[in-house]
């Protein structure tokens, strides 16, 4: 009885922000978090590495699965939101798909547990090389004057409009999306991982209760858990898919000849 | 906010050190796979499309080749079978044409024959006529000097000396 107590008195009780700041390893540069997106990155190139190594017509198991990646981002993401000229992106968005996906499953891979896109620092900085990415295409392709114009005036709409319209669309184009780009994916790391702290250290926390028909009921807290982390798998291919596809839409609008 | 108070962390606001290393750990994993990877990969790609879409119009272009070719050699065989069937009517009609020719020939030839024979038959009637002329008067003259010469006497010898002059007569016309 004294053993369980000394455990939910470990476990930090409810979960807090601080959950998400695990002490640094060494210093503020090595940190749990810093570690993992070095890993991710060693990860994703040793895969593609390997499996590009020598490839082939017919190819091995792992040469088939990074061209499903590739095939995925290429066919389903790039050319369906950009059309032909996509493809020319598709290389940069695999890359950007496997490494958001590695990281989000980081969330549920036991030892590592959380996903550094839980800290808004990483999403921020893919965010920003979508925007600067797709600010960049549409200035190239239009030139800056001829973009701002198409990004900021809709066509076919009475003139005294454009003073409500212009400043929503810059809001639209120039601020919101790359806010939400980065927002989404922290948050629904954030969230998952709350959620996977509250069900499995609430079962711990029943499980200490001196109340046994609390210690009983924690079964379904930890049932919960389980589901979540498939909840939570689910979420980490999800978010990974609708920030490429996202940043696929963002780049076509910019190419696009009208609004 | 106790949360912030307590632990100093406001979850929106990035930790700036995060961002330089997420900056750089990413750019280099994008450089890595952008210049070792991704370039085969689209290649594997195109190749594999190619392996797939072209064999197919590979196939299909074969199979057209095929069929030129067929109709190719069908227009041929057709074109030398007329010209086979001409050959041989020209040869039919070449060889009527030379039998014609001999046939013509020899009848000019024939022809030419039967003439130089009926010219040389009136030549030779005509000699003959002009030799018997001669040799009728001669006869007659003989014949004529006899008959005064035997004096007429008797009936039989006169039968006898006109016989013997017609065989003569008759064995100079055999000659």
């Amino acid at each position: 009885m004294s053993g369980q107590l000394v455990v939910a008195q470990d476990l930090p009780w409810p979960p807090s922000v601080n959950d998400f700041y695990p002490p640094a390893v060494a210093g503020p540069w090595v940190t749990k978090f810093t570690l993992m997106v070095w890993l991710a990155v060693g990860l994703v190139i040793i895969f593609y590495m390997a499996a590009y190594r020598n490839p082939k017509l017919v190819p091995s198991k792992g040469q088939w699965l990074a061209e499903s990646v590739y095939g995925l981002v290429r066919d389903n993401i790039a050319r369906e939101q950009m059309g032909n000229a996509g493809i020319r992106f598709a290389p940069y968005f695999t890359v950007l798909f496997s490494f958001i996906l590695i990281t989000n499953f980081f969330s549920i891979v036991p030892g590592l547990q959380i996903s550094p896109n839980s800290h808004i620092a990483f999403p921020i900085v893919l965010s920003a090389i979508s925007y600067v990415l797709y600010l960049a295409v549409g200035v190239r392709k239009h030139g800056l004057l001829k973009y701002l114009k198409m990004s900021l005036i809709l066509p076919g709409v009475p003139w005294p409009m454009h003073f409500l319209l212009v400043p929503i669309e810059f809001l639209q184009n120039f601020v919101v999306r790359p806010v939400t780009l980065a927002l989404r994916l922290f948050a629904n790391m954030f969230a998952g991982h709350l959620l996977l702290l509250v069900f499995t250290v609430g079962g711990f926390v029943m499980l200490s209760a001196d109340n046994l028909f609390v210690q009983v009921t924690s079964v379904f807290s930890f049932a919960m858990a389980i589901v979540m982390a498939f909840f939570e798998a689910l979420v980490a291919v999800l978010q990974a898919y609708v920030f490429v596809t996202l940043t696929a839409n963002y780049v076509g609008t910019s190419l696009a000849e009208e609004h | 906010m106790y949360l912030a108070a307590e632990g100093g962390h406001n979850p929106i606001l990035p930790i700036w050190q995060e961002l330089v290393v997420g900056t750089i750990a990413f750019a280099l994993l994008v450089f890595v796979l952008l210049k070792f990877v991704m370039p085969r990969m689209e290649t594997m790609y195109q190749a594999r499309v190619d392996a797939i879409e072209g064999g197919l119009k590979r196939a299909e272009a074969a199979q057209a080749e095929a069929n030129q070719l067929l109709e190719q050699y069908r227009a041929q065989l057709a074109e030398v079978r007329t010209e086979a069937a001409r050959i041989r009517d020209d040869a039919r009609a070449d060889a009527e044409g030379i039998r014609q020719d001999i046939l013509a020939k020899a009848r000019e030839e024939s022809d030419r024959i039967i003439a130089a024979g009926k010219e040389q038959l009136v030549a030779e009637r005509t000699t003959i006529v002009r030799e018997l002329r001669t040799e009728v008067g001669t006869l007659a003259v003989d014949l004529a000097g006899k008959i005064v010469g035997e004096s007429l006497a008797d009936e039989a010898r006169r039968a006898g000396t006109v016989d013997r002059f017609l065989d003569g007569l008759e064995s100079a016309g055999a000659r």
